[in-house]
């Protein structure tokens, strides 16, 4: 089996995950971060922000992946000229790429974080943000103190969903030549057309070990932190 | 109720084979008896050699195909076009989706185990695309600390930068128009792939004096015609139909309409094709 010493020796199969990872762990914060405001603005109070709320996951999350990844580079880098990387450094491309790709990935990925938290702002009572406000916490307090903690517990289980998906969705961004696993293995089958279901069984196997212990720990977590009632 | 979950499978299994059945009528065909058809793969988006525009077909693998088709002894109505992609070349011949491949099918060893070729019937090599006033990129040695753009997937950018200029930057994209997008708006400075490829892209009516080859080849691409592993019959058939296209001058006239107004210049040594390789 010399193409799986190929893999390892010849065509950083390695270097390619760690991308993949990377890609994964910044897009997922940025994700989180994005989506946590859109799902507050969702169910705040303000007329105004729960529809700029439920504009912009309706938008984003009907847009395909493709189309907002290739978007970020033709339209933001393009035409736009909206660098994210030094122009004059000697990987600017690749810098400039793989920031591009995080903002894709985080902006398309916070539309269903923002729909996951707030199916876990659903699973908690009504009653709990009555009685913060009876006790004189203003609507942002409620949040941050009664209900957004609660809810976060309850939304583990689809988060871990969004974070699988993020991680095979991040393949998407090798259409803009950030080199992750998928662009390695379109190299690989390009290459070697005689072994090309051994590659491709490398690739799935890789995604595999990346996804299916997400999996399991999401579960698991879920499970732990669901607030008894 | 279980009676209708019951016949709604039995109808999806019925479906199911009703398809597969619709698939065998398209088979690709094995006789030269006349109402079969033949199924050629090319590809869709590469203007000069395999284009799909509406319902028509234009470039030098289509008219090539077409002549191979004719001698044959394949009306044209017959000859139905198949949109091979480069990583399922090898799947669709071994298959019998497709009888026969047109698709800048390079000819290599590795290629060769899995599928054989006739021909080769064109033969490219690897070349820059620049803007229409770069003055100086004269070659692949000149690219250093410049960018260099090619598609995911294709060996012709990384080779520039092994062989030719270690501090060139690559883009990739998933295909060669994004690249001439970028070419155009200056954030990258060359394009790399066969001289064919990027001719029919400068020839388009909406590049047209923007962009030039430069000329300067540093690779042998050697077009073939793919085939399922073993087929030497069809394959000293479609040598035989393409020694006559170049003796005719057929040839000349197909790459002069799809190839010539791009102002491409192939190796007269080896083009057309004289010799063709041995079938196996």
């Amino acid at each position: 089996m010399d193409v799986i010493s190929e893999f390892f020796s010849e065509y950083d199969g390695l270097g390619a995950f760690k991308t993949t990872i990377y890609l994964t762990l910044l897009s997922a914060l940025l994700a989180l971060l994005i989506g946590t405001v859109v799902a507050v603005m969702r169910v705040s109070p303000v007329r105004v922000l729960r529809s700029m709320g439920s504009a912009y996951v309706n938008i984003v999350r009907n847009t395909p992946l493709t189309l907002v990844i290739v978007f970020c580079n033709l339209g933001l880098f393009l035409q736009l000229g909206i660098q994210l990387a030094d122009p004059n450094s000697p990987t600017s491309i690749d810098d400039n790429n793989f920031r591009l790709a995080v903002l894709g990935l985080s902006v398309y990925h916070a539309a269903f974080v923002a729909e996951a938290i707030r199916s876990g702002v659903n699973t908690v009572p009504l009653g709990q943000a009555e009685a913060a406000r009876a006790i004189g916490l203003p609507f942002l307090k409620t949040l941050r103190y009664v209900v957004l903690p609660q809810a976060f517990r309850g939304a583990v289980a689809p988060l871990g969903n969004v974070l699988i998906a993020l991680t095979k969705n991040s393949t998407v961004a090798s259409v803009i030549g950030v080199t992750e696993a998928s662009a390695v293995m379109k190299v690989m089958m390009e290459n070697r057309p005689d072994v090309i279901f051994v590659v491709f069984g490398i690739f799935a196997l890789g995604f595999v070990i990346l996804t299916l212990p997400v999996g399991i720990l999401f579960t698991s977590l879920s499970k732990r932190l669901a607030v008894k009632r | 109720m279980r009676q209708r979950i019951i016949a709604a499978l039995g109808i999806t299994v019925l479906a199911a084979t009703g398809l597969t059945a619709c698939g065998d009528e398209t088979d690709a065909g094995g006789g030269t008896a006349g109402g079969d058809k033949l199924v050629v793969g090319i590809k869709y988006d590469q203007p000069g050699l395999g284009l799909k525009e509406g319902s028509n077909y234009t470039g030098m693998d289509v008219d090539v195909a077409k002549y191979v088709a004719k001698e044959l002894g394949y009306e044209e109505g017959n000859v139905e076009f198949k949109e091979s992609p480069s990583a399922q070349r090898e799947s669709l011949l071994g298959n019998g989706q497709v009888k026969m491949i047109f698709a800048t099918y390079s000819i290599t060893d590795t290629r060769k185990e899995k599928v054989s070729f006739a021909g080769p019937y064109l033969v490219a090599g690897q070349d820059l695309l620049v803007k229409a006033d770069n003055g100086d990129i004269t070659g692949p040695e000149a690219l250093n600390g410049k960018k260099l753009c090619s598609v995911t997937g294709s060996t012709s950018a990384q080779k520039v930068k092994d062989q030719f200029a270690k501090t060139v930057q690559l883009q990739e994209y998933d295909t060669y128009s994004k690249c001439v997008e970028a070419l155009s708006s200056g954030a990258i400075d060359a394009v790399t792939t066969d001289n064919t490829i990027l001719a029919g892209f400068a020839a388009q009516s909406a590049n047209e004096g923007k962009f030039k080859v430069v000329g300067k080849t540093f690779s042998t691409e050697r077009y073939g015609v793919g085939l399922k592993k073993g087929d030497t019959e069809t394959c000293t058939k479609v040598n035989d139909a393409l020694k006559k296209m170049v003796d005719s001058g057929e040839w000349q006239k197909a790459f002069d309409k799809n190839l010539g107004t791009a102002g491409l210049k192939l190796d007269p040594a080896t083009n057309p094709p004289k010799t063709f390789d041995a079938c196996a």
